[in-house]
């Protein structure tokens, strides 16, 4: 630590740090734009100016920019100094001499960091008498909002979608004070980060479309910490709500899974929590083939299940990936855990079965994003992680940085001077290698591609493994250009200092992630000590489905067939989404009475004889285990409305309705935690992901509601002028209202980013131990999976050659960003973003069957037809067709598959 | 004994005062027009309505009386879905008047609504929206917006040079 003067008072601060960043950790409040966290000072806005004196003796110093300056033992400076002050206030004064008088309909007005900043110069009377320049705007999709006028020229959209999120169309233009941020023309925004354009831009010029269309302020929405459901990764965000509706989502900091930003799935694929197809209240389907249903009231509803289950032989749990590790639990309790089933078929089961297993083996334990961001050599083994763990390929995306950045010279230049980094770097990349059966969006940063058959992927893990270190077995008759690349893997791996293996269950293989995992531990038995495993799942809780140890749906099918089993409870599970629809037709066929809980209307909610209304993670509380093993809490933003409950508490109650628990015995989610550590040791950890529902500070709730919050005796006087009394919560610490502890919450229970003087999420800083450091208080989740030394020897069953086959295509899944999520693909704004059906198939095959592009190819995969115009990726190895997974409307179950093609 | 003729005369006096009393309601009573008294919305001089649901008033409103839910028509024009005042909390203090960035929400010199029914106190947009300009003439916010609403353009507003071409380099 060095020791630094800031107007006379000495302070510690880190010597890597620049003074702004120490000035900001230690609680100064000192304006900027152009620096951020993440991307790095480029001393561009000249809005943090301070006195910086040589020494003691020094009085007149010179005015320097804080976040150019390292900081250093014995450096004097000062903020309050008035000259340094009054330079402050002029920038923002000309930055503000062309602001639109907009505030009051712009979107960032009450969490505006130009509006925090100019206050904190004391800027407040415009001067500038002349016409104010204007600019058109243009249309960017429809997830953000673009408002060119309200543009103060600090860069940061373009440093951030161009440097850091490597998008190509979204440029400065012009020149002077008529610099232009947008795309060469109107069109929509291509980077699958571009939401965070919303955070990034420190006034109103890009916004969150979504939001713009059921505006509500930052002080009048009660928000709640929240995570992700729409992949794995599990990024923390604040679930914002006014009026019993979600009105947006926000980054919430978490220093080891996505820090400052989210992906664009995640950040506006909230509004499936207000489709039209959402279940609200409790379904009764009288004759499952036809198409009639009956709302019934919950006494009803349970009245029916309690029939339902006296005249049952015997009940089966169907869980869900989708699910909460709570929900999931109660139902393997309701059910028992023979009838148990994880909600996956036997090709997903055994990937992610595969994979847990990997997990638990892996030396240090699964890695996170933010060891992702910092390795230094990566290898990935049959993923596609911009559209499977979106924000796990931007930590990629900055990976490739880090190991020209260790060479000779860069080291030495502080890694938070952006500008200077990347002149150092230029276009050099780090070692990225893609293995993967089609092109990906990281390609362009990729030392080398491998992109052919699962089997094929496979088997290169298994060389790389074998080049690593002999001991591990060799593999036979691989052709020359896959052992030269493993070769170059092997090398690149060796060399780093971190080198990481990412693997999933994206192509359903175990032989893959058995690769992944012998690929490390010959690095670990090589010596390389920092290496690591990152693990990637497809959805928000399918780590956590696996932990309870369900049985494959091919199980329950078994089970229905024998008899044993003659009634289903489904949780939060389309099942035609996982199995070919005959499949899935046979088993809803065979059970006799069928209840199903979930938030939305699904194929198989519509053949159930009792719907149950869930909650959404709008209306739930839960845990979801994400890709790292790491049990996350997640709280409702909204208080329960109507007959909407958590999937929990609805089994709980059916356990109490049908004698299979003591009544009220699950009513409190602290109590199905407890419950869920007695009977799962590994899940214990679980349990101190975030606070229990009795935690105080000073005898105080936390509020989900920010102290200006507004309307409380009139939001509701149309009803009824008499005002009731607010909700109450008995599964969290926190309140529905403004009233509680005003202090600082734990990092869990974190609900907004608000300090004195900042009122936009840039008040982050004073919620972080350091800037973009850890959360203050540790950060929030709880890791369940250690991790387990290099002692264990992952299988080595190295899978055959892919045979040649003129006959047959293999059709592998390939996902979609904008898609391939069920819940996501619900709302409207990301919706629009779906790819229209299609089969990506090889130049040369669609030759063979005399198909051009935009052609209709007929595929028989196993008993299902599927029908869908051809799209030719050049990259894809003859052979192969590339399905979109999980497509709303014609989802193609079970790949991958050998497929004929049907004239 | 003497104070209390000397009361009884001091009354007597009153009596040649001139009086303060009005017989209201026959009579009216005169109210400034600063006075604060109901709340009402008004529309810009070219007859839209004023209020573009910024939420300030809301914000501003020490009993949360004020609750509004903004929306936008087709040309961007942002103005509330709804708007409610729940005057059994109403302390016509002004502050949501003062807070106005568009002179929309004004407190008028009306003081006369009582009711038997404390549920007819809350109104709705319909109840509070007049068809003039209120106690304040001429302003037009959005005519110094910098936002283009249907029949403003971008660069149209006052004092706004017209638009640039991003892909002019000229100095």
């Amino acid at each position: 630590m060095a020791t630094i003067t800031i107007d006379g008072q000495s302070y510690e601060a880190d010597p890597s740090a620049n003074l702004l960043q120490a000035a900001l950790t230690l609680g100064f409040d000192l304006p900027y734009f152009c620096w951020h966290p993440a991307l790095g000072s480029v001393g561009a806005c000249r809005q943090c100016a301070v006195r910086q004196y040589r020494d003691e003796e020094d009085t007149t110093g010179q005015i320097v920019m804080a976040c150019m300056v390292p900081v250093a033992d014995g450096l004097r400076c000062s903020i309050v100094e008035p000259e340094a002050a009054e330079f402050r206030a002029e920038v923002i004064e000309w930055l503000m001499s062309n602001h639109p008088h907009d505030c009051p309909v712009c979107d960032e007005g009450g969490e505006c960091h130009l509006q925090d900043m100019t206050v904190m110069t004391g800027h407040c009377k415009r001067r500038f008498r002349f016409p104010k320049r204007t600019f058109r705007n243009q249309y960017l999709g429809p997830f953000i909002n673009h408002e060119m006028n309200r543009c103060i020229q600090c860069y940061r959209c373009v440093r951030f979608y161009g440097d850091y999120a490597g998008g190509s169309d979204l440029v400065a233009m012009a020149a002077h004070n008529h610099v232009y941020f947008g795309r060469h023309e109107e069109g929509i925004l291509e980077n699958e980060f571009s939401g965070n354009l919303v955070e990034i831009c420190p006034t109103g010029v890009f916004t969150d479309k979504t939001l713009k269309h059921h505006y509500s302020r930052k002080w009048d929405m009660v928000s709640s910490p929240s995570v992700c459901s729409h992949c794995a990764v599990g990024c923390n965000t604040i679930a914002s709500t006014r009026y019993g509706s979600v009105r947006r989502i926000l980054n919430r900091y978490h220093h080891d899974i996505n820090g400052y930003f989210l992906c664009d799935r995640g950040r506006f694929g909230y509004t499936f929590t207000d489709a039209a197809d959402r279940l609200r209240r409790p379904l009764l389907h009288p004759d499952r083939e036809r198409d009639v249903e009956t709302v019934a009231e919950p006494a009803e509803a349970m009245k029916r299940i309690r029939e339902i289950f006296s005249e049952a032989t015997g009940v089966a749990g169907i869980g869900s990936p989708r699910a909460s590790l709570e929900s999931n639990y109660a139902l393997r309790n309701l059910v028992g855990s023979g009838r148990f089933s994880s909600g996956l078929p036997r090709i997903e089961h055994d990937a992610t079965t595969a994979l847990l297993e990997a997990m638990r083996n892996a030396p240090d334990g699964p890695g996170s994003l933010r060891d992702a961001e910092r390795a230094d050599a990566v290898l990935i083994l049959g993923e596609d992680p911009n559209n499977t763990a979106p924000r796990l390929a931007l930590a990629l995306r900055q990976s490739v940085r880090n190991e020209p950045i260790r060479a000779d010279a860069g080291s030495r230049i502080p890694r938070w001077h952006d500008r200077a980094i990347r002149d150092f770097v230029q276009d050099r990349k780090g070692p990225l290698f893609i293995a993967w059966p089609a092109s990906t969006r990281l390609d362009d940063l990729a030392a080398g591609t491998h992109r052919a058959a699962p089997d094929e992927i496979a088997r290169l893990g298994f060389a790389v493994a074998h080049a690593i270190d002999p001991q591990s077995p060799a593999v036979t008759d691989l052709d020359d250009s896959a052992s030269d690349l493993a070769s170059r893997i092997a090398r690149a791996l060796k060399e780093a200092d971190r080198p990481m293996v990412v693997s999933g269950t994206a192509l359903r293989s175990p032989a893959i992630i058995a690769a992944a995992a012998a690929t490390v531990h010959a690095l670990r038995r090589t010596g390389s000590g920092g290496s690591s495993f990152l693990a990637v799942a497809p959805e928000a809780n399918t780590i956590g489905d696996a932990m309870l140890e369900g049985a494959p749906l091919e199980t329950l099918e078994q089970q229905l067939e024998s008899g044993e089993v003659d009634t289903l409870v489904i949780l939060e599970n389309d099942i035609y989404r996982r199995l070919p629809a005959p499949a899935t037709d046979r088993i809803i066929s065979k059970a006799r009475r069928i209840i199903a809980l979930d938030s939305i209307a699904t194929a198989t909610t519509n053949r159930a004889d009792v719907v149950l209304p869930a909650g959404s993670f709008a209306e739930s509380d839960g845990t979801f285990v994400n890709h790292e093993g790491r049990a996350q809490r997640f709280f409702q933003p909204l208080p329960p409305a109507g007959d909407v409950l958590e999937a929990w508490r609805w089994i709980g109650r059916i356990a109490a309705e049908t004698g299979t628990s003591k009544q009220n015995e699950w009513d409190r989610l602290d109590r199905v935690l407890t419950a869920l550590a007695r009977d799962c040791p590994e899940l214990a950890p679980a349990r101190d992901a975030a606070p229990d529902a009795a935690f105080r500070a000073n005898g105080q709730r936390f509020p989900r509601a920010p102290r200006r919050f507004s309307g409380r005796t009139s939001i509701l006087s149309h009803l009824s002028v008499h005002e009731p009394k607010p909700p109450e919560d008995s599964d969290s610490p926190l309140s529905f209202t403004m009233e509680g502890h005003s202090g600082q919450p734990p990092a869990a229970l974190v609900s907004h980013y608000w300090s004195p003087g900042w009122n936009s999420s840039q008040a982050l800083n004073k919620f972080q131990s350091e800037v973009a450091g850890p959360a203050r208080g540790g950060d929030p989740g709880a890791r369940l999976i250690p991790g387990n030394g290099p002692n264990e020897r992952p299988s080595t069953a190295i899978p055959a050659p892919v045979p040649d086959d003129d006959q047959t295509l293999l059709a592998v899944p390939c996902y979609e960003v904008f898609g391939s999520d069920e819940l996501s693909a619900r709302a409207p704004a990301v919706a629009e973003r779906i790819p229209k059906p299609y089969v990506a198939l090889a130049p040369t095959d669609a030759e063979h069957h005399g198909l051009d592009s935009g052609d209709s190819l007929n595929l028989l995969i196993g008993e299902l037809r599927v029908s869908a115009p051809v799209r030719l990726d050049p990259k894809l190895p003859p052979g192969l067709c590339g399905i979109p997974a999980g497509m709303p409307g014609w989802s193609v179950p079970h790949l991958p598959a050998r497929a004929s093609v049907v004239t | 004994m003497l104070s209390l003729i000397k009361s009884l005369w001091l009354v007597f006096l009153h009596l040649f005062r001139k009086r303060f009393t009005i017989q209201y309601p026959e009579e009216k009573a005169y109210l400034a027009p600063r006075y604060r008294g109901r709340i009402i919305l008004s529309r810009d001089p070219d007859g839209g309505e004023r209020c573009v649901a910024c939420y300030l008033c809301a914000a501003a409103c020490p009993v949360e009386c004020i609750a509004l839910d903004a929306t936008e028509d087709e040309n961007g024009r942002r103005y509330p879905d709804f708007f409610r005042i729940n005057f059994s909390r109403c302390i016509y203090c002004g502050y949501c008047e003062e807070a106005c960035p568009t002179y929309a929400i004004q407190l008028v010199p009306d003081f006369e609504m009582a009711e038997y029914n404390r549920q007819n106190m809350v109104y709705e947009k319909e109840d509070l929206l007049i068809d003039g300009e209120g106690k304040y003439h001429g302003y037009n916010y959005y005519k110094v917006a910098g936002i283009a609403i249907g029949g403003k353009d971008k660069g149209e507003g006052e004092n706004e040079s017209s638009p640039i071409d991003p892909k002019d380099l000229m100095p």
